[in-house]
């Protein structure tokens, strides 16, 4: 009996300690599925190829929600990423059309960069420093960054040089392709940071700000710091979902936001911060675009297409507290 | 104890965020008459204001959910408002059908989906334990695909005449019906806030939800109870708002639902809970309604509009949406 009770108790401190479990559970379910309904999957290099094709499409989408991630953590939200993403989008598009100019495309790209780091910051010293509710003012911040990028492009249009675009597009290493090792990296980089001093300080603000206020954590500047690493998150994907569709749209990084916060909840990243996982949103992310697949796979009528797809990202967010409910009721 | 602090903090000359949006809708009233196409004789004005007002109506009408989910706390935000709205919307242009006689079946219809749309997000939120932002996004998607999936995007109906005629027209001295309605409305949510049991208990777990439930609050119905208003009320405003529009859409409802939170963060509620009044959101849309029509009257390029509209709100929000109390 006492044994049973110390195993719940030893399951309860491993899920709070890693709060990515559920997350890997659902991952584990639905890339499996994933691969039963692929045909000959054990073929040669269907795996490498599978992998190229859906992670080049899903690097956007991961590298947003990690920034997100690190915002949620320190107790903020972040509604302006997407439209970061869609002003870096055009900003490359029409600056970027041949490659004969190399060192100017490096400025130009290190622009979009330094741009996304300003951007990031003006969210940080309005909502950490100025003390507005994040919410509503990264919405209005999203408001001038996506009216600045229809400005810039008023109707979808590009032509990134195909040197530039096969490199992110096809480039992989031991069948791994490029998307993998560039989580992998930020994974591992984050592995370090979040034992250090800065790591301990993020959740600690994102925790409870007073306390760590009156233990000498300078909360402002944490705070603002999350800001614009989502920021430079958010550059990075642009440049990520330039190069894999070769040209520039003024709402293509609208629908991202959402979805990168939806993957950091999946992931197990509580919205009140302080508690959460990078490699949880990686795989938030990924079992949010897995879903996609599944339903294109299933050849659904496309009426259903976005009823489905809703349904089961609200079971999938559902499933920790239906398995809590279930548990109490034992 | 406690009545010390109040009054020691009202002796402090302070304007109150409803106030100052009210003073500053009045401004931008008056700078919008210097505009090239602004109004310029009284009676023009006159008109002008009317219509604004009307168009803030809508907005408030679906804001008054939002404020009540609000002020629940708990980073409860509804973001299926929109989705309810077009739902209702569609219903309510399909069943009606031109027929004065199904104006209250079909009422009372849409309000009880929108309700129960709104229970879902409830049992989501307070059971399972599902952040708000992402329930109430996952249930838009829902209900959005519901949509797709029932009218396969064609739908057909028509507006009851007397729709059109207490909603759209003018009812008295050239006042629109709409403008009785809303203050009704706005009276209605008002006693629900300041008077009645639920509107203590709301403001009790916006504040705290552990010593309200120590207290003697059940928290979780009352989280229940909160969203399944929520979504009553954005179906009656999508009820209101087809009568209005004499048409329908499949994202009709979409685009009021960022101005309405918006409404009701520049009204002086707290996103973050345990504050806040419907009057505040009021003011609060009159504000951001009188802003995007300023913006539509002086003919800018979309682009333009939407920096100019994000600079607005950033200033809006400096000005008197900062949260107290945050030192740090």
């Amino acid at each position: 009996m006492s044994n049973k009770v110390d195993l719940q108790e030893g399951w309860r401190n491993f899920n709070r300690k890693n709060t990515y479990v559920l997350s890997l559970i659902i991952f584990i379910i639905t890339t499996v599925a994933y691969l039963l309904l692929q045909p000959n999957v054990f073929d040669e290099g269907v795996i490498s190829r599978l992998l190229t094709s859906n992670f080049r499409t899903w690097l956007p989408v991961i590298l947003l929600a990690i920034g997100q991630t690190i915002v949620m953590l320190g107790g903020g939200l972040d509604l302006s990423s997407g439209a970061l993403v869609s002003l870096g989008n055009v900003i490359l598009a029409i600056s970027i059309t041949s490659n004969e100019e190399p060192w100017f495309n490096l400025l130009i790209v290190l622009g979009v960069v330094a741009l996304g780091l300003i951007a990031g910051f003006f969210n940080g010293i309005l909502t950490a420093y100025l003390g507005l509710q994040p919410m509503i003012t990264t919405f209005a911040t999203s408001f001038v960054y996506s009216g600045l990028a229809l400005l810039i492009l008023p109707n979808p249009w590009g032509n990134i040089p195909r040197e530039y675009t096969k490199v992110y597009r096809n480039t992989s290493w031991f069948g791994i392709p490029l998307a993998l090792f560039i989580i992998a990296l930020i994974l591992i980089i984050w592995a370090i940071i979040k034992n250090r001093r800065y790591g301990h300080f993020l959740l600690a603000v994102g925790g409870k700000a007073d306390a760590a206020y009156y233990t000498g954590v300078r909360v402002r500047r944490i705070r603002i710091s999350t800001y614009v690493i989502s920021g430079l998150f958010a550059s990075l994907a642009a440049i990520c979902y330039t190069l894999l569709t070769g040209s520039g749209s003024a709402v293509s990084g609208a629908e991202m936001t959402l979805s990168a916060i939806t993957a950091a909840i999946l992931g197990g990243t509580s919205m009140a911060g302080g508690s959460g996982s990078l490699i949880g949103s990686v795989l938030g992310a990924i079992i949010l675009g897995t879903i996609k697949n599944l339903i294109s796979l299933s050849k659904m009528d496309s009426w259903y297409r976005v009823l489905v797809n809703a349904t089961v990202i609200i079971l999938a967010l559902a499933s920790p507290g239906i398995i809590n409910l279930i548990r109490r009721k034992k | 104890m406690s009545e010390n602090i109040q009054s020691s903090e009202k002796k402090k000359f302070t304007i109150s965020p409803q106030v100052t949006a009210l003073l500053l809708a009045l401004l931008l009233f008056l700078a919008s008459g210097f505009l090239p196409n602004g109004f310029n004789s009284v009676d023009n004005a006159i008109n002008q204001a009317f219509n604004i007002l009307r168009l803030s109506a809508f907005l408030a009408l679906i804001a008054a959910g939002q404020t009540l989910v609000i002020i629940s706390g708990g980073e409860g935000i509804d973001l299926s408002a929109g989705a309810i709205v077009t739902i209702a919307v569609l219903f309510t242009y399909k069943f009606i059908n031109g027929d004065n006689a199904m104006v209250l079946p079909v009422l009372f219809f849409v309000v009880a989906c929108g309700a129960a749309i709104g229970l879902f997000n409830g049992l989501g939120i307070a059971y399972l334990k599902i952040p708000p932002f992402v329930m109430t996004l996952g249930m838009a998607g829902v209900v959005t695909g519901a949509l797709l999936v029932v009218t396969r995007g064609l739908y057909d109906g028509k507006v009851a005449p007397i729709m059109t005629n207490v909603i759209a027209r003018d009812l008295v001295w050239g006042i629109p019906g709409m403008l009785f309605l809303w203050i009704i409305f706005g009276v209605f949510m008002t006693i629900l806030l300041e008077r009645t049991r639920y509107g203590k208990q709301l403001f009790a777990i916006g504040v705290n939800r552990l010593t309200a439930r120590l207290s003697g609050v059940r928290v979780d119905r009352m989280i229940v109870a909160t969203y399944s208003i929520a979504g009553a009320l954005a179906a009656f405003s999508g009820f209101i708002l087809v009568g209005w529009l004499q048409n329908a859409g499949l994202l009709v409802g979409n685009q009021y639902l960022f101005p309405s939170i918006a409404a009701v963060a520049v009204g002086g509620t707290l996103l973050s809970g345990g504050k806040g009044s419907y009057f505040g959101t009021m003011a609060g849309a009159i504000v951001i309604q009188l802003i995007t029509s300023l913006l539509t009257t002086m003919q800018l390029p979309e682009a333009i509009q939407q920096i100019v509209y994000g600079s607005i709100l950033i200033v809006l929000l400096i000005v008197y949406g900062r949260e107290k109390g945050i030192r740090l």
